[in-house]
């Protein structure tokens, strides 16, 4: 019998992704025992028209990892879509938008502006910006088309399963793959790999954490050294580990980093941010309106605080257009 | 067109004071707009933020949050809850560029069926020049 297909993709991504699924180590022998993996840019030489050639569901799984930003982005998940049985949202960009969904928050003249002309490190003394076209010396260049949002691919396909993180761990990778394989799956739209608990159910500093959490201070991580020993939120700093799904062991927590939220929401949770925007405000421990707002104004960025990965997939998906005049 | 657009706005009401002074305002017969779809609740604390923007998607043009006023709260210290989650909420929207006047929290207690009429009166006022928030939201694009 053939071995199972995979391929896995990236989209609108950092290649963090790519670099987790390497942290796999060793075990990748073992998967490649187990596998046949029929696309992967970044390590393997497999084209587009490869998977062109194959017939439609011939791949198991499709691991895709990266948002939908560009028209060609459109073009593969649709692609991968046709060609495999299942699609795997691989990480938080695909499943949510991650941070370059926070693009979602300016238009594309204003962010290709940012990053062409007004970022201190750009040099771009002729004003070169992205075409959809070029021709030099008679030939014809293309490039894809931004698209006006930057969507999680779920809006673009159907997707069966998601893996969380940025990135999903090296752990939580292989438990996604080995509960894929081993054809026991979860019903659609699972996520796999991790935890059903939020991240304070795994997190060794729990224990410390009183039943009800109150803060007079929220403390940004450069402001103060945190006591290792003692639940972080307890100390000011903004950990989101309540409002996120656990999974990941606690990684950042036991460097002494709160939680940033990037294995998303739980179950049940339809909106990441405000989820987690209810939830700091409520342990904000004064009864008057300038306390409270002194402590929120603590925040310069909460879109960014508590949407962090999640805008793309956000109830509101960014930031509003202007009316239309 | 502004002059036809009448505003859709949601009213969370707490079931102790703020929907006892729409009761009170209904039977003593004020005349208030008819913008309002209203929700019951029973406590404005148990209005998350995931409630509003919710309510935003799905084609409300406003928010109303309203409870008891500050110290009156049936459960003690709901309605601090609900202060401090409409501030930080109301702090992401302005980034997300909906305008201040669409989310609005107020302490309505039972008797005060006159102030939920005046508060009703001014925030359809407001949000009337605004116009339509649905279509401008990315997710209905």
């Amino acid at each position: 019998m053939d071995k199972p297909k995979i391929a896995m993709y990236w989209c609108a991504s950092c290649g963090g992704c790519e670099e987790a699924t390497v942290d796999i180590a060793e075990r990748v022998l073992d998967l490649v025992n187990l596998v046949d993996i029929v696309l992967w840019p970044v390590a393997l030489d497999f084209k587009e028209e490869d998977i062109e050639k194959l017939p439609d569901g011939s791949i198991t799984a499709s691991l895709i990892n990266g948002g939908v930003r560009v028209s060609d982005h459109e073009h593969m998940v649709k692609l991968l879509r046709k060609k495999s049985k299942i699609i795997v949202a691989y990480g938080a960009c695909s499943a949510w938008g991650g941070i370059p969904s926070l693009s979602n928050l300016y238009s594309e003249g204003e962010f290709t502006s940012r990053a062409y002309h007004e970022v201190p490190t750009v040099d771009n003394p002729r004003g070169v910006v992205p075409q959809k076209s070029v021709t030099i010396d008679g030939v014809e260049l293309k490039l894809p088309e931004i698209l006006p949002r930057l969507l999680p691919i779920d809006r673009v396909i159907d997707v069966d399963y998601y893996v969380p993180g940025c990135p999903p761990t090296a752990d939580v990778t292989w438990k996604a793959v080995t509960t894929l394989l081993s054809g026991k799956v979860p019903p659609k739209g699972s996520v796999i790999g991790a935890s059903e608990k939020a991240l304070c159910d795994e997190c060794p500093l729990n224990e410390t954490k009183p039943d009800k959490v109150l803060v007079q201070d929220l403390k940004r991580p450069h402001e103060v050294i945190p006591d290792g020993e003692k639940c972080l939120l307890t100390q000011g700093l903004l950990c989101m580990g309540p409002a996120t799904r656990g999974g990941c062991t606690a990684l950042c927590v036991k460097a002494r980093m709160p939680c940033t939220g990037c294995f998303g929401p739980l179950d049940r949770v339809t909106d990441y941010g405000a989820k987690a925007a209810s939830f700091i405000a409520s342990i904000v421990d004064f009864q008057d309106e300038e306390s409270i707002g002194k402590v929120i104004d603590k925040l310069p960025d909460p879109v960014g605080t508590f949407y962090r990965y999640t805008l793309g997939a956000s109830t509101l998906g960014g930031r509003i257009r202007r009316n239309k005049a | 067109m502004s002059d036809q657009f009448e505003p859709k706005i949601a009213l969370f009401a707490c079931n102790w004071c703020t929907y006892a002074a729409l009761d009170l305002a209904g039977t003593s017969r004020m005349k208030y707009p008819p913008n309002f779809r209203v929700i019951k609740v029973m406590c404005s604390g148990r209005i998350d933020p995931q409630f509003v923007v919710e309510a935003f998607r799905d084609g409300a043009d406003g928010v109303l949050v309203a409870g008891c006023h500050l110290g009156d709260c049936h459960y003690i210290e709901g309605n601090y809850k609900a202060l401090r989650r409409m501030t930080l909420l109301r702090k992401m929207l302005d980034t997300m560029g909906i305008e201040r006047e669409r989310l609005r929290l107020e302490w309505i207690s039972a008797s005060e069926a006159a102030r939920f009429v005046q508060i009703a009166r001014e925030m359809v006022e407001q949000i009337k020049p605004l116009g339509p928030l649905a279509p401008r939201l990315q997710v209905n694009q």
